[in-house]
């Protein structure tokens, strides 16, 4: 059987357990609390206890059963990503069981301690390690029981499958079943157990495949929106017409007269509830609010200006030496400004959240990316104990940073406490587009200069509204600074809609300003893009890379435009290296692109899953093309105009080029993010492309077919 | 207003008294628990809710319920058959053809109605023909690969 979210467990009705109860409910065996990283308060805890102490606030645990199964339980989610499959292998190679006895229990409030959320590719590379010592002590006490009673001392032992054996007399041996059945033992990971070198890694760093896959090839995974209790309505919220206006009134008249329509009233929430969806939309458009607009005078055409109106002064992040005294030396200077419109998530899922209220404990199965902020925000809006409520992620439809705010939920479960119903809120898309914490459009001013021999000289950088994720300079520049301008807090609202973060936030901007201004420094060097790329890097990681990636497309160099269609574009992202080359065709006529090949290779430290990792790596590139290509939300002030998928196109099958990708053997390192960083990629490298295949140069994305005409037309004006 | 609609579900006849105007899509998933079959955009431009009609991929957010009368409606649910999965639905856990697994169900009931027109479709056709089911998370080339599989496994006339 494969590791699973524990179903069973989500389906027993609410139970109100203390933190420490909760080691009752599991019954006998061996249980090791543990504290990732950044996951908790726990830091304190880890070091200041005593060896033997359990940790006061652990944010995870795992669990061997008297009938010697492995669960851990975690507050990760699996929204597509693999943790599900990655954490199972960690887990299973450090305790030599199979890989079919490790089930993962993932993102409930009630069986699994505090974390903070599934974001910025955390959950291998700072939930991993821990998750490893932890199952590294349980294995320590388990060849400690075995060696005591097979009488042999531990290092005469070794173990296969869950089965200790005697090395020196195979007829020997015990297995962890046994060895767990009526004991009750609570341990903590702290201290520093023995985790396993790369050298004798059985199962990390081998290819899994989906451990999920049957249930959601057969329709059985189930979502949030799949849940269904007696009595459950379906609510649908009087919106406003633009994004932050304040409510004024809404008549539900019209609406009421449907049959069964149910209206909820409570300080600025009107809701409309019926037990059948279709009657519930029917009736919403019927109803006639007002509301107040907020004013904001920036549309999609003007918000570059908007930000240099709005910018105060930015923060420098970095800086080494004397712009000026770069500037001086070099004998070809590029002053350019870069362009990004505002890009939604657009998970194929919905937000989605059901509530059921029993007694006084409110219960929420969710679409989101932070269980425990759910739990938080439910027990604040209803003025009830976090104890009160429980929070359930089932498999989440994509989130790629866009679930973590939560408002579905909270409304849910307002409205579960106000008609003691089940009340099930999956938004529209439309509602989907226009409350999406949109990834921010940016603006980038970027000035650097070359040496006649091809040395950049100097490099000035400057991002604005998309954060500094990425904004190093990565190449070997003496006179280098950059600046990061932001809204803090105080000034006026920027965004004329929320923002938050999206896939490796803000890097696919940075990268993108970055590696175009590289490709044209080559260019004015009349150097061939990956030349120049290594006659300016230093650092050995992103020159591995960047080879790496060059070998596996089978690069040839040529001065730029070469006509071939080759793009680049390198970057970091948490500590992973990446470089993605691809090649692609420019349709002179139509300015319509595409991309007909793409190699990536990937420094990401020990890679788990290298299967996962290459799905992941696909989906980056894919999901890439993109916001490089198509995607940009069209909006007047704070009124979104782009509602649905006929007017923001996302990456369809005929755009899909052939996919390569290369994994840097590191095993021996730890792991760094694997479910971002080829994603920052895609801009920069198709951008560098379309100046390769036509010597027109892009600043601005997505590169639709009218700019690339526009682009094309420029340069051939020249 | 309540009428009382009959056809054929997953190969079981199946009537049902219920308002005619709603949707495939929300009867199934409300009235009938077959929650396999996903809201995505509820416009038709996703596929997400994409189920076979007389051997027709159909989108079931647009249709309205009594436009089923006395037709043949296959969910994803129906298509294992005995305890084995149908030749689709193997080929994408074969290729992984998956990462969130929303738009899976509305992606294979697709590609089965595709091959039940086009039994052995080059790779531009099964590109063409699954164009308008929408993936975010980027399985694109397992989904094409994973019909090329399962085309080259089922044998004519067996696809349903």
């Amino acid at each position: 059987m494969n590791p699973r979210i524990d179903e069973k467990a989500y389906t027993k009705k609410p139970f109100l357990i203390e933190r420490r109860d909760f080691l009752k409910y599991l019954g006998g065996g061996i249980v090791i609390l543990f504290a990732p990283l950044g996951g908790c308060h726990s830091k304190i805890a880890a070091t200041s206890l005593p060896l033997n102490a359990l940790p006061d606030d652990f944010n995870s645990f795992l669990h061997i059963s008297e009938e010697g199964l492995v669960t851990c339980y975690t507050g990760k989610i699996e929204m597509g990503q693999g943790p599900i499959i990655a954490l199972a292998q960690m887990m299973a190679d450090e305790l030599d069981v199979a890989f079919e006895n490790v089930k993962m229990v993932m993102g409930d409030t009630e069986l699994c301690p505090w974390d903070d959320g599934t974001w910025g590719s955390t959950s291998i590379r700072e939930f991993g390690p821990e998750m490893r010592k932890a199952a590294g002590k349980a294995r320590e006490i388990l060849l400690q029981m075995a060696s005591e009673k097979l009488k042999v001392p531990v290092s005469q032992l070794q173990v296969t499958n869950g089965i200790v054996t005697d090395m020196k007399d195979n007829s020997r041996s015990i297995s962890y079943a046994t060895l767990t059945k009526g004991k009750k033992i609570q341990k903590s990971s702290i201290g520093k157990p023995k985790v396993k070198d790369a050298k004798d890694f059985k199962v990390i760093g081998k290819p899994h495949h989906r451990v999920d896959a049957i249930q959601k090839v057969t329709g059985a995974a189930k979502y949030a929106g799949d849940y269904k209790f007696p009595g459950m309505l379906f609510a649908r919220i009087v919106r406003p017409s633009s994004y932050g206006a304040k409510f004024i009134s809404a008549d539900t008249s019209e609406a009421e007269k449907i049959e069964g329509i149910r209206v909820v009233r409570d300080k600025d929430l009107v809701a409309l509830l019926h037990e059948n969806r279709d009657k519930v939309d029917e009736a919403i458009v019927k109803v006639k609010a007002e509301f107040l607009p907020v004013k904001l005078d920036v549309n999609d055409k003007s918000v570059t200006e908007h930000y240099l109106r709005s910018a105060k002064k930015g923060n420098i992040t970095n800086t080494k030496g004397d712009i000026e005294e770069g500037r001086k030396i070099a004998a070809k200077i590029t002053e350019s400004v870069y362009y990004d419109g505002y890009v939604a998530h657009s998970p194929m899922e919905p937000h989605a959240a059901v509530a059921t209220i029993e007694g006084d404990k409110i219960t929420v199965w969710a679409s989101a990316q932070t269980p425990f902020l759910v739990r938080d925000q439910v027990s604040h809006e209803l003025g009830i104990s976090p104890d009160m409520v429980r929070v359930i992620i089932p498999f989440v439809g994509g989130g790629f940073g866009g679930k973590g705010d939560n408002p579905q939920a909270i409304i849910a479960a307002r409205l579960t406490k106000l008609t003691g119903k089940p009340i099930m809120v999956t938004w529209t898309r439309e509602e989907e587009f226009f409350f999406d914490t949109l990834r921010s459009a940016a603006l980038h001013t970027v000035k650097s200069g070359i040496s006649k021999e091809g040395k950049i000289t100097f490099w000035d950088f400057n991002a604005y509204y998309c954060g500094d994720r990425g904004a190093e300079t990565i190449y070997d520049v003496n006179h280098q600074k950059t600046t990061i301008y932001d809204q803090e807090e105080g000034d006026p609202q920027v965004h004329p809609f929320a923002t938050g973060p999206w896939r490796a936030p803000g890097n696919s901007n940075n990268t993108f300003a970055r590696e175009m201004q590289i490709c044209q420094m080559a260019a004015a060097a009349g150097m061939d893009q990956i030349e120049f790329r290594l006659k300016n890097l230093a650092d050995e990681r992103m020159i591995k890379v960047l080879k790496a990636a060059a070998e596996k497309f089978g690069y040839t160099p040529a001065k730029g435009p070469s006509h071939r269609g080759f793009g680049i574009a390198l970057g970091t992202d948490v500590d992973t290296y990446v470089a993605v080359i691809i090649e692609l065709r420019v349709d002179a006529k139509t300015g319509h692109v595409q991309v007909v090949r793409a190699s990536c290779a990937q420094d990401m430290g020990m890679c788990v899953n290298p299967l996962g990792t290459l799905m992941q790596i696909e989906g980056c590139i894919t999901m890439g093309l993109g916001y490089s290509l198509s995607e940009e939300l069209k909006f007047e002030g704070t009124n979104m105009l782009t509602r649905n998928w006929d007017s923001y196109e996302i990456p369809k099958f005929s755009w899909v080029p052939d996919i390569d990708a290369v994994i840097l053997d590191r095993m021996d390192q730890p792991p760094h993010g694997g479910g971002e960083p080829a994603v920052i990629c895609m801009g920069g490298a198709i951008a560098s492309g379309i100046f390769d295949a036509t010597g027109a140069l892009l600043y601005q994305m997505p590169m639709t077919p009218e700019r690339v005409l526009q682009a094309i037309k420029k340069t051939s004006a020249q | 207003m309540q009428e009382t609609i009959s056809f054929h579900l997953n190969g079981n006849e199946t009537v049902l008294k219920t308002d005619p105007s709603q949707t495939l899509l929300w009867v199934l998933r409300n009235h009938l628990n077959l929650t396999g079959t996903k809201y995505g955009c509820g416009s038709g431009f996703c596929g997400a809710c994409t189920v076979i009609i007389d051997k027709e991929a159909v989108r079931s957010c647009s249709i309205p319920i009594s436009d089923v009368a006395g037709k043949n409606v296959i969910t994803i649910e129906g298509l294992a058959k005995d305890g084995k999965l149908h030749p689709v639905q193997q080929a994408f856990v074969d290729h992984d053809a998956l990462q969130c697994g929303y738009c899976t169900p509305g992606m294979i009931m697709n590609a089965v109605a595709l091959l039940i027109k086009n039994p052995k479709p080059a790779r531009e056709q099964i590109v063409k023909g699954m164009e308008d089911n929408f993936c975010r998370c980027g399985a694109h080339i397992r989904i094409i690969k994973a019909i090329e599989t399962a085309a080259s496994k089922i044998e004519g006339g067996t696809i349903l």
